[in-house]
């Protein structure tokens, strides 16, 4: 198979401005003619399908929640990224280009992350245009602050809400065209599979959440924005909502997936604190622009942080990255965290666990300064543990939080399948094997306001033959499919419940595919997530029917998937014989614990494809050429 | 810790419900309500009997996704917490704790507690907007907005648009969240041109889907999880009646904001 990007010729700074010219338009009158499938109203999804309806397509946006604000994306909170350099501290383009590879670990697509920057700075000028309330200065311009794995302060945020408020804007922005028409909006409506004809996606299988029916949508062309994969590990910072059936089922299609072992795993989150868990909870990154992260030097310290003397304290990650600090990349902090625990140096009930401080930030800048700054985050924190951060440090720990591998997609954002597009943390394209915090509300954003609205054109002029009707032989067959699974799942009536299956996967990720991968691990994983399939198939129990709403029969089916999905990823991490951003091989590291990359092994995007369900899937590979910049050794110090 | 509970079960918008008991197991006062009714719900898919349907995302207070009724108070005891930053912690073993749905005729209850708050969307199609292109704004510096202004409107706009405010009210008067979406929107320079427009379309969206008058008792901004001030309403009371006004005498347009 061949991995064609499609990147546009010539130097790297003007290819998207070539591409804009170069471009096919779709004239006016036949955008009108046009019927666009758009699933997901994240950042990605909403913004996508606004733009696409105001540009006169015929829209129709599928999302399973109750209303398209409430997206995962709501619950982003730390800022968004972009090279406006209004602080005049010399960030540029070139520089936010240069830090997103370099965060990925030189695993990303080149053409795609410059695109990326340079668009950034259009997506803060439409959020105010938007009204969407940034922070300000008292002179009234746009206030910023700095994250994780950047020496300029670049991120734009609202509060410790920013999501929450780009979403808004989002949905403010969809909402308008669902008011002219434009756009039409399926709520509770859960896209259970992709339909394939001739080769090019052409519609979807969906299952209203509230009434049971399933319906089927025909499309000139796809495209999913349904937002990323984490909760294969059961316990996430991810809402409990978020799930992988519609790339899945894409993927099962015929769309590859690509690098589905890039996991992120925050190093800022409460840690758990029982076998009920249901989540984590992040604290945001930002906590880190003011707060000190330290272990006690002495393993199995029994006294109060606030007994522990300066001299018998260690702040790591000041110690280990001079230059970087406490605001050290994630995957490099979570790391860190994980080996001072490993020591025996952990903090808490647990043991896994680290001190974030603020009371030299307090004594520095005054308890109002901060809690102006962070105030509804330390809410928050003592909602859950009942301490008061003001007081006593925060104790974190790693949880898993993002997913930078999804499905291969070109410099269009098409998939190898022709006419389904991925936009958001659902495609693989711009954090390689490691995201830069405040990095994925941008690329969210300028996948769906953009990028998409420009390329889908030259998708929709090259096309030949219209949309097929719902009643298509291929539909048909798609949707028995989709209905003869949604039996087997009521009709199993076996003994155990979703949850529990959900929960012994994430165990098995966690221990295997988490923080550190190594070969015995893998391959001990890849044993028995099979068997653990195999017995829900057996085994699980389903209440209810699939004429109502039934929320047992919606997990069903997403951990269903997840049980598959988790293998491949395991399979992607044994395949990948290196270490890099948050895939961390044990064996391949040097000597003082950091990630050994090998680029001339595996300088390359992995594509997976499926098979069938009897046959291991194949990997396939992109090679990844970098013409602008050279692949170096990722430092910190 | 073990708690009773008394909870509203509901085939779906067409049949009658009823209030049903459960005994819990054995709970850890440190787990959410949430995560107790997880933990209840095991037990009885276990059982082979239907689990109790209820509302829930993000578990973290900002989707607005949870909508319980906790003895009696929308979101439960706690004053600025959402139903699932509700810790087990608040209730006393061997309590009796009574969960309902949000009640609103505006929302109709789809099953057990979950109830349809798509009125919400309906009043933001009609005007909670600016009405932007992609691509066509100004560079985001060109007007300054003092943090003060800025700051107010983040206050309006930290709604969940979780619908507690609706249920609280005796009359389901939808006033707070539509003054805090309109207020956001209102008070920044970039709202300014589409503001009579906007409250006017809003408002009477308001009143076609149902939602009641505002008899200022403000049981809305107690229960609000993010606590949004009930001054909102006041504020947008003044943007109506000058809407209406400027309206009367000719200059607002009286078509709606485009959809
Ligand atoms: C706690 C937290 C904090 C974060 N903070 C930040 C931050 O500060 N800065 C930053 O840049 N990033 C942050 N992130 C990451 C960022 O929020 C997400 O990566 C991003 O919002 C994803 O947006 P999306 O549009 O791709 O998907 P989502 O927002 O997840 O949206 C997915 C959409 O798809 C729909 N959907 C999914 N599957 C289906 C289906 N089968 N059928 C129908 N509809 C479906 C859903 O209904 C939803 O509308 C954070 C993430 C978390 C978990
Ligand atoms: S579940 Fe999101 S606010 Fe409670």
């Amino acid at each position: 198979m061949n991995f064609d990007a499609k990147i546009p010729s010539g130097p790297l700074p003007q290819k998207w401005d070539r591409y804009l010219t170069e471009a096919k338009l779709v004239s006016p009158n036949n955008k009108r003619k046009y019927e666009l499938i758009v699933v997901g109203a994240g950042l990605a999804g909403a913004s996508a399908a606004a733009s696409l309806g105001e540009l006169g397509y015929k829209v129709k946006c599928f999302v399973f929640h109750d209303s398209p604000r409430r997206a995962h994306s709501i619950a982003a909170q730390g800022g968004i990224n972009a090279a406006k350099n209004y602080q005049n501290d010399g960030d540029s383009v070139e520089r936010l280009f240069y830090d997103t590879i370099k965060g990925g670990d030189f695993r990303s697509r080149e053409a795609n992350v410059y695109r990326l920057a340079q668009v950034s700075v259009k997506i803060i000028d439409q959020c105010v245009a938007q009204g969407v309330p940034f922070a300000r200065e008292y002179g009234g311009l746009l206030a910023n602050r700095s994250f994780g794995g950047a020496q300029v302060a670049r991120t734009f945020y609202a509060r410790g809400q920013t999501g929450q408020q780009l979403l808004l804007g989002a949905y403010s922005a969809l909402s308008r065209q669902v008011g002219l028409g434009t756009v039409a909006m399926h709520t509770y409506e859960e896209m259970l599979d992709l339909v394939v004809v001739d080769g090019h996606a052409k519609g979807i299988i969906t299952r209203n959440l509230v009434s049971g029916e399933i319906a089927c949508h025909a499309a000139d062309a796809v495209i999913l924005a349904t937002g990323g994969y984490g909760n294969v590990f059961n316990l996430s910072t991810y809402a409990r909502g978020s799930n992988a059936t519609a790339i899945w089922r894409a993927y099962r299609r015929g769309a590859c997936f690509s690098n589905p072992c890039f996991t992120q795993i925050h190093p800022t989150c409460i840690p758990v604190s029982g076998d009920y868990q249901s989540k984590l909870t992040l604290m945001s990154e930002s906590l880190r622009n003011d707060g000190r992260i330290w272990v006690p030097k002495n393993v199995g310290e029994k006294r109060a942080p606030g007994d522990i003397p300066e001299s018998e304290r260690d702040y790591y990650l000041e110690r280990m990255y001079p230059s970087y600090g406490n605001l050290a990349p994630r995957d490099i902090s979570s790391r860190a965290a994980k080996r001072v625990c490993d020591e025996g140096r952990g903090v808490g009930e647990s043991g896994l666990g680290v001190y974030l401080d603020f009371s030299d930030a307090i004594n520095r800048l005054g308890l109002d300064t901060i809690r102006e700054r962070y105030g509804n985050l330390f809410d928050i924190y003592k909602e859950i543990t009942d301490e008061n951060a003001y007081e006593v440090p925060m104790r974190i720990f790693p949880a898993v939080h993002y997913t930078m591998g999804g499905l291969w997609v070109d410099y269009n954002l098409m998939s190898n399948v022709p006419g389904l597009f991925v936009l958001g943390e659902a495609n693989f394209s711009d954090h390689g094997a490691n995201r830069l915090g405040a990095s994925a509300l941008m690329q969210g954003l300028a996948d769906g306001y953009f990028v998409i609205p420009y390329t889908i054109g030259n998708y929709l002029t090259g096309i030949k033959g219209g949309r097929p009707a719902v009643d298509h032989a291929d539909f048909r067959r798609t949707e028995e499919e989709v209905r003869a699974r949604l039996k087997r799942l009521l009709e199993n009536k076996g003994k155990r419940t979703v949850q529990s299956f959900h929960k012994e996967l994430g165990k098995i990720m966690w221990d295997h595919c988490g923080m550190g991968r190594n070969e015995e691990g893998l391959k001990k994983a890849i044993e028995l997530i099979p068997q653990l399939r195999a017995e829900f198939w057996e085994n699980v129990t389903v209440p209810g029917s699939g004429e109502e709403l039934n929320q047992s029969l919606e997990r069903a089916g997403r951990v269903a998937d997840f049980l598959e999905l988790g293998e491949l990823m395991c399979r992607d991490a044994l395949d990948r014989r290196e270490s890099c951003g948050g895939h961390f091989r044990e064996e391949f590291q040097t000597e003082d614990g950091e990630a050994l990359r090998n680029d001339e092994d595996y300088g390359f995007v992995s594509c997976w494809e499926h098979q069938g369900d009897d046959k291991a899937p194949v990997r396939h590979r992109e090679p990844l050429d970098y013409e602008h910049i050279q692949m170096a050794v990722r430092n910190y110090k | 810790m073990k708690v009773r509970l008394k909870v509203w079960r509901q085939k779906n918008d067409r049949t009658a419900g009823s209030f049903e008991h459960y005994d819990t197991p054995d709970l850890n006062p440190n787990m959410s309500f949430l995560e107790m009714l997880d933990v209840v719900n095991e037990v009885l898919t276990e059982k082979g009997a239907d689990p109790i349907a209820f509302d829930h995302d993000c578990r973290e207070g900002i989707c607005g996704t949870c909508s319980l009724t906790i003895n009696g108070k929308p979101h439960g005891p706690h004053r600025g917490v959402a139903t699932c930053q509700t810790y087990m912690r608040s209730f006393r073993d061997g309590d009796t704790i009574t969960v309902e749905p949000f009640r609103a005729d505006p929302f109709p209850v789809m099953r057990d507690l979950i109830v349809n708050r798509a009125a919400f969307d309906k009043i933001m199609q009609s005007g909670g907007f600016i009405s932007v292109r992609t691509g066509a704004a100004p560079d985001a510096n060109t007007i300054p907005i003092s943090k003060e202004v800025a700051d107010l409107a983040m206050d309006a706009a930290a709604c969940i648009g979780c619908g507690a405010c609706v249920a609280a009210c005796k009359n389901a008067s939808a006033m707070l969240f539509v003054s805090a979406k309109a207020s956001q929107l209102n008070l920044l320079p970039q709202g300014k041109p589409e503001k009579d427009r906007r409250v006017l379309a809003m408002v009477q969206a308001m009143d076609e889907a149902g939602f009641g008058n505002c008899t200022n008792q403000y049981e809305c901004s107690a229960v609000c999880p993010k606590l949004i001030s009930e001054d909102f309403i006041a504020r947008m009371n003044r943007d109506y009646m000058a809407a209406t006004f400027r309206q009367t005498f000719g200059s607002v347009p009286s078509t709606v904001v485009g959809g």
